[in-house]
């Protein structure tokens, strides 16, 4: 096992930057994620680590050791790729037992370990049959397997989710998060599904723009976004951003309503040096709170049942959508008005020009 | 006024039946949604009504009209695509001006940029209008596409699966604007897709297919609190709902794996059945039955908690951010007036 | 689903690190570079040979050791275009007395020779342009109607039809000849025209038919689909959407057909002889008096050498994607 730390990596694709000058510590046994949209640079990040794509400039470290410069062979890690890579003309058993093929291991321990690492797995009836006749779930716990089989000082993953049907993605979610549980192998997964990474992660490296914008756990980053690009991307739908004044009553929202803030906030606000009061409030939706003695007023833009909840969305008098979180059965006519209040603890002040998060 | 009633329709492609007697009725601004797996029959019952493909058996009702024989363009139905449906050598004014070009229709230039135009306004695209659709991002093309479909002012929309091509914040985004616009359009729409958000958060009813027949046709809370099937009750709802075996003994449904029971609902007699629980209906805290957090997943508006009881693992569901810890061993019940009872072939009781 | 593991796609890609020695990688591609001008230039030499025979005088083209540089002469194009008598001695020097004579007639005179008339060789050349020109459109024409039906349309035995097609590819012309000769003669087809047209056509549309599928198939339907429910009949939606839309694929086409029926020689000697001939079988015919004409031979193969030169390059835009076509498959 081994921790991982890349001391000013980057990387550059001609003059274009495709990671900018990036410094992490993953410690052992760290599941850590990197999320963000397509072309945010986590994909090249995780492939620096394993050695498939060299650094520009910077350092790899593998355990306190100096990878930066070492074949991908000679790191012990492991790849797992989003599309399975299995070999289409072995079986999953000598798929699974190829890289220990490799390694010169003897025949008796190989087949010691595949069964290992399939039982762990519960792919044991499979093991005979070829990547074409399995599903795609199963085609990803081969691949994972034959990851396992090599007991790997670290587990790279690269969307290793993206290609399965939503149906077996919350299963191989939970699964391979479980095996973590169970190993405590240091594993670097990338993702473009914040769910995703907040359900898995121990810590979470949102990145947009080749640039690192926040890490943290999924707590922090959902509750304390560091700006608004991850106030944006957190979350389903994100957290709620309008344009807002402070004034000595609270947060005047556009088109008028007042929203109450609390002492803290009001604190950190003075202390901020925001000029004209100026701020981009950030509410989740479930800080929004309709009643029938609300301070705040909306028209009711649409609505719609997930199940389980109610998600409410609601027109401010300047046109702006903003979503609330209800009760199932709080479904409201089109266009008719709701009176609402916002958790004063659940809200988030933005400075408006440079997008980052005002802290209290 | 629209209306869209299809009659016992079937369709073979070779040897496999695509649509077994598909009977289904959409009245006028109806937001209707065909919900079901890949293979479905979803995307065929779309192309039957629109007239791209021909039914083997049943009937096409548009307006009370027999369709049966009719061509595409003498149907009035506007279609929207997963994808490539705009034509990438047209700029996207001429994309949405296509149709109303058509030797059908042939509107005076005046009309067509007076229609086009509004629509652009509505999906705020005007400023795309020039564009050349191949320089498009691809919720701008999709909504050029719900444009295109809209100028028409056609008597239905058939949508199949038109934000599944998307990424998830622009794919929520459009589902609010296009059920709004439809809301406020009063517009009739029969829309396809296998997410189940989807067709929660959109319909006014829901039909849920499968192997080319309806399995169930409601209101998303019929769909979601009362599941005809193991198959419905699985389709809907995220994390998806537990279903545990269950046997009558000694005056309560058991499970032989774990220690579980529930009370017999009215109506359900059965001796084995299958008991389904929605993972927000599974009570932490307080309640008959112990079990180990297996595993804590934090989305942050809500946690899934993973609860190994026996041999039994249920998935639960409570809001904000949980402090129940990974190990811990917890009490939790069930919210009993909410439980789903099938019998042992996924029929509900 | 089930394909998936046969192809491990885009990200297993192991790259290798140029990136590390970028300016040695700078370097290597300008090698390539230079490589691929040095092979483009090796293969140009023929032409450039051809080009220059065809400016030469007689003695020129045949001196040893070959000459590079030389005065430029018209001889060539005078021998190719125009039929020439041998005049006695005595002619030759009332010749040489007289004013009247045109440029043409001069050079002629060097060798000893007087114009009697054109030579066949511009109406051979009309007949190539006609010939080619009117079979290319009619098997593209044919072609992108039939590889439409195939790519959309459920034709009973599809695989076996294209098949089919395809194998009548695979005949090599000359079996073929003598019974269609012999079947021209019948019928009178034999040296007209609409026969070497219509054979043309039928040799070039199996072609045709399968690359014009190919590009059809990279059609979305979708598009097509789109337009019919708006409002278009199918043969509309084919206009407005699908042949836009396939403009690569039926320039490239237009190009492989042209050239083959342009430059097809067994069909053409042995089925033309007079009215229909074209130019290929008659270029190395031109032989003059007393030894091969080889300025003559060389203008002529440059003068059909320019037509097709033309065409392509106004096509290669359309070309470059349709040459490359199926190197590439979109992700």
């Amino acid at each position: 096992m081994a921790n991982i730390e890349l001391r000013g990596v980057e990387k550059k694709f001609g003059d274009v930057f495709a990671v900018k000058p990036l410094d992490l510590t993953i410690k052992d046994g760290e599941f850590i994620v990197l999320l963000g949209p397509s072309g945010c640079g986590k994909t090249t990040t995780l492939r620096m680590i394993s050695g498939l794509e060299a650094v520009t400039v910077g350092q790899i470290l593998l355990d306190g050791r100096d990878v930066t410069w070492l074949h991908p062979s000679e790191r012990d890690i492991a790849f797992v790729f989003q599309f399975f890579a299995l070999y289409s003309h072995m079986s999953a058993r000598d798929n699974i037992a190829f890289p220990l093929q490799a390694a010169g291991m003897a025949r008796h321990e190989v087949k010691e370990r595949v069964a290992q690492v399939a039982a762990l797995l519960r792919i044991d009836h499979i093991l005979d049959r070829k990547p074409g006749a399995l599903s795609g779930g199963d085609q990803q716990r081969v691949a994972l397997a034959r990851a396992l089989v090599r007991r790997p000082a670290a587990f790279l993953m690269d969307e290793p989710l993206g290609a399965l049907d939503a149906e077996f993605r919350e299963t191989m979610r939970a699964e391979i998060k479980k095996l973590h549980l169970a190993q405590h192998a240091t594993t670097v997964y990338v993702t473009h599904d914040q769910i995703e990474a907040m359900a898995m992660g121990d810590r979470i490296v949102i990145m947009s723009a080749a640039v690192v914008q926040q890490v943290g756990t999924p707590t922090e980053v959902y509750h304390n976004p560091a700006n608004l690009f991850v106030a944006r991307f957190i979350g389903s739908p994100g957290m709620n951003l309008v344009k807002a004044k402070v004034e000595p009553d609270g947060a005047r929202l556009p088109g008028g309503g007042l929203a109450p803030i609390s002492d803290r906030w009001r604190r950190a606000l003075e202390g901020s040096g925001l000029e004209d009061g100026s701020v981009v409030l950030g509410f989740r939706p479930e800080a929004v709170q309709v009643h029938d003695g609300g301070a705040l007023r909306a028209g009711v833009y649409a609505d719609d049942l997930h199940g389980g909840y109610t998600m409410l969305h609601l027109e401010l008098a300047d046109g702006e959508i903003i979503h609330g979180r209800a009760a199932r059965d709080a479904m409201n006519a089109l266009g008719s008005a709701v009176r609402f209040d916002l958790d004063p603890d659940m809200m988030r002040f933005f400075n408006p020009e440079t997008e980052m998060a005002i802290l209290s | 006024m629209s209306d869209v009633r299809l009659e016992n329709i079937s369709k073979r492609f070779g040897d496999t039946l695509a649509l077994e007697g598909i009977s289904l009725h959409i009245h006028d601004d109806e937001f209707f949604v065909l919900l079901g797996p890949t293979g479905a029959g979803k995307t065929t019952t779309l192309r039957v009504i629109a007239g791209l493909e021909k039914q083997d058996d049943g009937h096409v009702y548009l307006d009370d009209r027999l369709m049966d024989g009719a061509q595409p363009a003498d149907r009035d139905v506007a279609f929207v695509f997963q994808q490539y449906s705009l034509y990438p050598n047209m700029s996207v004014y001429d994309n949405l001006a296509f149709p109303l070009r058509s030797p059908l229709r042939r509107l005076p230039e005046g009309e067509i940029r007076q229609r086009v135009t509004g629509a652009a306004e509505k999906l705020r695209i005007t400023h795309l209008l020039e564009r050349k659709t191949a320089r498009l991002s691809g919720g701008e093309m999709q909504r050029v596409s719900i444009g295109r479909a809209i100028v028409r002012q056609p008597r239905i929309f058939l949508m199949d699966e038109p934000l599944s091509n998307l990424d998830a914040k622009l794919r929520e985004s459009l589902r609010v604007e296009l059920k709004h616009l439809q809301k406020t359009q009063g517009s009739t729409t029969l829309f396809v897709t296998h997410d189940q958000i989807e067709a929660l958060t959109m319909a006014d009813r829901i039909a849920v297919l499968d192997q080319g027949k309806i399995i169930q046709n409601g209101t998303p809370f019929d769909i979601y609190d009362r599941p005809a099937t193991t198959f419905v009750a699985q389709m809907v709802g995220t994390p998806r709902i537990n279903l545990i075996a269950a046997e009558w003994q000694d005056g309560a449904y058991r499970t032989p794996g774990a220690a579980l029971s529930f009370a017999r609902q009215n109506g359900a007699a059965a001796e084995k059945v299958l008991v389904g629980v929605r993972p927000e209906d599974v009570r932490p805290g307080a309640g008959d039955f112990r079990g180990e957090v297996m595993l804590v997943e934090p989305l942050g508006v809500e946690t899934i908690l993973h609860i190994r009881t026996g041999e039994i693992t249920l998935l639960c569901v409570v809001s904000g951010l949980s402090s129940i810890q990974l190990g811990e061993v917890l009490s939790f019940g069930f919210a009993v007036e909410r439980l789903h009872f099938f019998d042992m072939n996924g029929r509900r009781l | 689903m089930a394909n998936v593991a046969n192809a491990p796609r885009q990200k297993v890609v192991i790259s290798t690190r140029v990136d590390k020695v970028s300016t040695g990688a700078r370097v290597t591609s300008s090698v390539r570079a230079a490589i691929a001008v040095i092979v483009a230039l090796i293969m140009l030499i023929p032409v450039a040979w051809m080009a220059m025979t065809a400016f030469k005088t007689r003695p020129d083209a045949v001196a040893v050791p070959p000459k590079v540089f030389f005065e430029p002469s018209f001889e060539g194009f005078v021998s190719l275009l125009t039929s020439r008598r041998q005049l006695t001695n005595d002619e030759i020097a009332v010749y040489q007395q007289r004013t009247d004579l045109g440029w043409a007639d001069q050079i002629a005179l060097i060798r000893g020779q007087a114009i009697t008339g054109p030579s066949a060789f511009p109406r051979q050349l009309l007949n190539s342009l006609i010939i080619s020109g009117v079979s290319t459109v009619f098997s593209v024409g044919f072609g992108v109607l039939s590889a439409y039906a195939f790519s959309r349309f459920p034709v009973p035995g599809k695989d076996d039809l294209l098949f089919f097609i395809l194998s009548q590819r695979m005949l090599p012309p000359v079996v073929v000849t003598i019974p269609i000769f012999l079947m021209y003669r019948q019928v009178g087809l034999h040296d007209t025209h609409i026969g070497m047209v219509l054979l043309y056509t039928a040799f070039n549309l199996s072609f045709s038919v399968w690359l014009l599928k190919g590009f059809i198939d990279e059609i979305p339907r979708e598009y097509e689909e789109a337009a019919m429910v708006d409002g278009y009949t199918r043969l509309q939606a084919f206009r407005r959407i699908v042949l836009p839309q396939a403009t690569t694929g039926i320039a490239a086409t237009t190009v492989f057909s042209l050239i083959f029926s342009w430059n097809e020689y067994a069909f053409a000697l042995m089925l033309t002889s007079d009215a229909a001939r074209t130019a290929p079988p008659s270029i190395p015919l031109v032989l003059g008096t007393g030894g091969i004409e080889w300025a003559a031979i060389a203008a002529g193969s440059l003068a059909f050498l320019i037509p097709v030169v033309i065409i392509t390059f106004l096509l290669r835009k359309h070309l470059l994607r349709g040459v490359t076509f199926g190197a590439i498959r979109k992700g």
